[in-house]
């Protein structure tokens, strides 16, 4: 595929035959703009909850620490393990909230590139 | 059985069969049969997905585990609430975005290949035969206990009830019936809660003093590490819980359901907020169960501890207390089971009748008939394997489902969402890896093989140390993903437009000329 041809589907998205070019369509800046905004946001969560995940099994197989009392007897396992499930609410409002940003941006990419 | 019992339990059945009636009038089309039609809102999906999720080894294994083995129980609830992060941020919007029945859907979205779409329809057959078949010998138990009938007419009770809801009712009878199941099982959490915080004077904190002395644990009860002693053990079941919900197929098929991936996302939130309540309560089942009960007479009524929650109520709230949270258990299986025939009978009529024996070329009449004849088979399958499976140890069945799940399913949903380079070769031999390494591995572990005799079906020393393969059979799945696409890399030049497709109707949900 030469550049004019790549030039010529700039302006049109759509193929002869009726059919969306959905290699150009990932390659125009909306669609990578958000797949960045995506990635950046929502990677350091993912790994984050995963290592915190993974946290509590290491310190209880490995370590004692977690078996200190913290609030009279509950000790620090429990509260860890209470603060996973704040931590599943929180998280799980904050990409709600997030998403709803993204969403917009589909639109607005939608709109420019496909419903014309 | 008492009064209350009978009618709690056949007010349970009566409304069920009612919503059955109901739904089989909206069901004829093939998407009504698998998704009721894609026309449910976000809350009633969301119910729907707590519904199918927490399973009898969810209330009664969760309360049986706490009230024996103190926090080792609660990583149960721990892992399964947090599985639900994995299914809101990396699967459950590019999922409906890009399936229309079935997860082999999604992935067949971007590999047409049949060999791709029938590894992925066989590993959901798997799943949901192990799945099922804990299910059903969990609850021909529990019938038989609480109700006093024979285990294989409780077997043909439950398994004559959930094939009429998914033969009749489809998608929409068992969403309404998971629904309802949902809700009857967190009232009677709730009312048990509750009564349990009053017997410990509402003094939360005060309750672990109490559970300090409570069993014969002592303060272990209290600490990581009755049950599992073997960090790599313990690390290897948590491994499973967390990413085997994003493979399982019932959870998925849910997710078709609603009419788009924001109504996937909000059903997500009203699920995890339903689920995550749940399972804080489970300690409130555990401990009560422990501190009234008592472990000896938990251990004598099931060794496995899984009718600690109905003794508790039974304490608690007499007969009538005993006799709903009976009910519930009750509706608790059927939904569940209901949920696994029908995805069961997807994969079967769909998949593989459907798309790989007729091409694609069947009428909405042969669909329906089609997935109707699937859900009779395996329902019997499922009815005859679990009348010749009285004695089997079922724990292990479950985790060897979210195991499988895990690895043999969700590498491949990842990588095809995620991954350009991903190919054929890739997906077939990632998904059948995962799923050979985890019943081979399984096949050799203590739940097979176990030197304490009656523990398992051989008495000797196991081959592989874990209960779970998960730490073991997870990793082989995306290796072999990772080995696979590189070998099969020259034979696949045509997926860069394929997954260019895959990639902008992921992440924007269009569907096409039609959206």
């Amino acid at each position: 595929m030469n550049k004019a041809d790549n030039a010529a589907k700039r302006k049109n998205p759509l193929r002869t035959d009726g059919q969306l070019d959905y290699e150009r369509l990932i390659e125009t800046d909306e669609f990578k703009h958000l797949v960045k905004k995506k990635k950046h946001f929502f990677r350091p969560y993912v790994i984050a909850f995963f290592a915190i995940y993974l946290m509590l099994p290491i310190l209880t197989g490995y370590t004692s620490i977690l078996e200190a009392r913290a609030i009279g007897w509950m000790t620090w396992t429990w509260v860890y393990a209470f603060g996973m499930f704040v931590m599943v609410w929180v998280l799980t409002q904050i990409y709600v909230k997030k998403a709803r940003e993204f969403d917009k941006d589909v639109e607005h990419l939608l709109g420019k590139h496909v419903r014309k | 059985m008492s009064f209350w019992s009978y009618s709690i339990f056949f007010a349970v059945i009566a409304l069920t069969l009612y919503i059955t009636y109901w739904a089989a009038k909206q069901t004829r089309t093939a998407s009504e049969f698998y998704t009721a039609g894609g026309s449910l809102t976000g809350w009633q999906n969301g119910m729907a997905i707590a519904g199918d999720y927490l399973s009898a080894a969810s209330f009664l294994g969760i309360a049986g585990a706490i009230s024996l083995n103190g926090f080792d129980g609660f990583y149960y609830s721990v892992g399964w609430l947090t599985a639900y992060l994995v299914v809101l941020f990396l699967i459950a919007e590019p999922l409906r975005n890009l399936g229309k029945y079935t997860m082999a859907d999604m992935i067949g979205s971007r590999f047409g290949a049949k060999k791709v779409r029938g590894a992925a329809a066989l590993n959901t057959i798997t799943i949901v035969l192990f799945y099922m078949l804990a299910q059903l010998v969990g609850a021909g138990a529990l019938i038989k206990l609480l109700f006093g009938i024979e285990y294989w007419i409780s077997v043909l009770i439950v398994g004559v009830m959930m094939l009429v809801y998914v033969l009749f009712g489809g998608m929409t009878a068992t969403s309404w019936v998971q629904i309802i199941k949902a809700i009857l099982l967190m009232a009677g959490t709730i009312i048990i809660s509750f009564l349990v915080l009053m017997k410990f004077n509402f003094n939360f904190v005060g309750m672990f003093d109490i559970m300090r002395t409570a069993t014969p644990h002592g303060e272990s009860f209290l600490h990581s590490g009755v049950v599992y002693k073997d960090p790599i053990g313990l690390i290897s079941v948590l491994l499973a819980l967390v990413l085997g919900t994003a493979g399982l197929p019932h959870i998925l098929m849910r997710f078709f359901t609603v009419k788009d991936a924001k109504t996937a996302r909000s059903s997500v939130v009203y699920a995890v907020w339903i689920i995550g309540i749940f399972y804080v309560m489970t300690i409130f089942l555990g401990f009560g169960a422990a501190k009234f009960v008592g472990r000896d007479a938990i251990i004598a009524e099931n060794s496995a501890g899984n009718m600690a929650a109905p003794m508790l109520a039974g304490v608690l709230g007499g007969d009538p207390l005993e006799s709903f949270v009976a009910a519930v258990a009750f509706a608790t299986i059927l939904a569940v089971v209901a949920g696994l025939v029908l995805s069961g009978a997807s994969a079967i009529a769909h998949d593989i009748y459907a798309e790989i024996i007729k091409k694609g070329k069947v009428t909405e009449k042969q669909q329906v008939r089609a997935a109707r004849l699937a859900a009779i088979g395996v329902s019997a399958v499922s009815i005859l394997l679990a009348l010749g499976s009285e004695k089997l140890n079922v724990a292990f069945l479950v985790s060897l489902a979210f195991c499988i799940a895990a690895s043999a399913n969700v590498p491949t949903i990842l990588f095809t969402i995620y991954w350009r380079k991903f190919n054929t070769t890739g997906a077939v031999a990632s998904m059948l890896t995962g799923l050979i390494t985890a019943l081979v591995l399984v096949a050799v572990s203590p739940n097979v093989i176990n030197p304490v005799e009656g523990a398992a079906f051989f008495v000797g020393e196991p081959l592989f140390p874990f209960v779970n393969p998960a730490i073991i059979s997870i990793p082989a799945g995306f290796i072999a993903a990772i080995v696979g696409t590189y070998i099969g890399a020259k034979r696949h030049e045509a997926a860069e437009v394929a997954y260019a497709e895959v990639r902008f109707k992921a992440e924007t949900g269009y569907r096409g000329a039609e959206g």
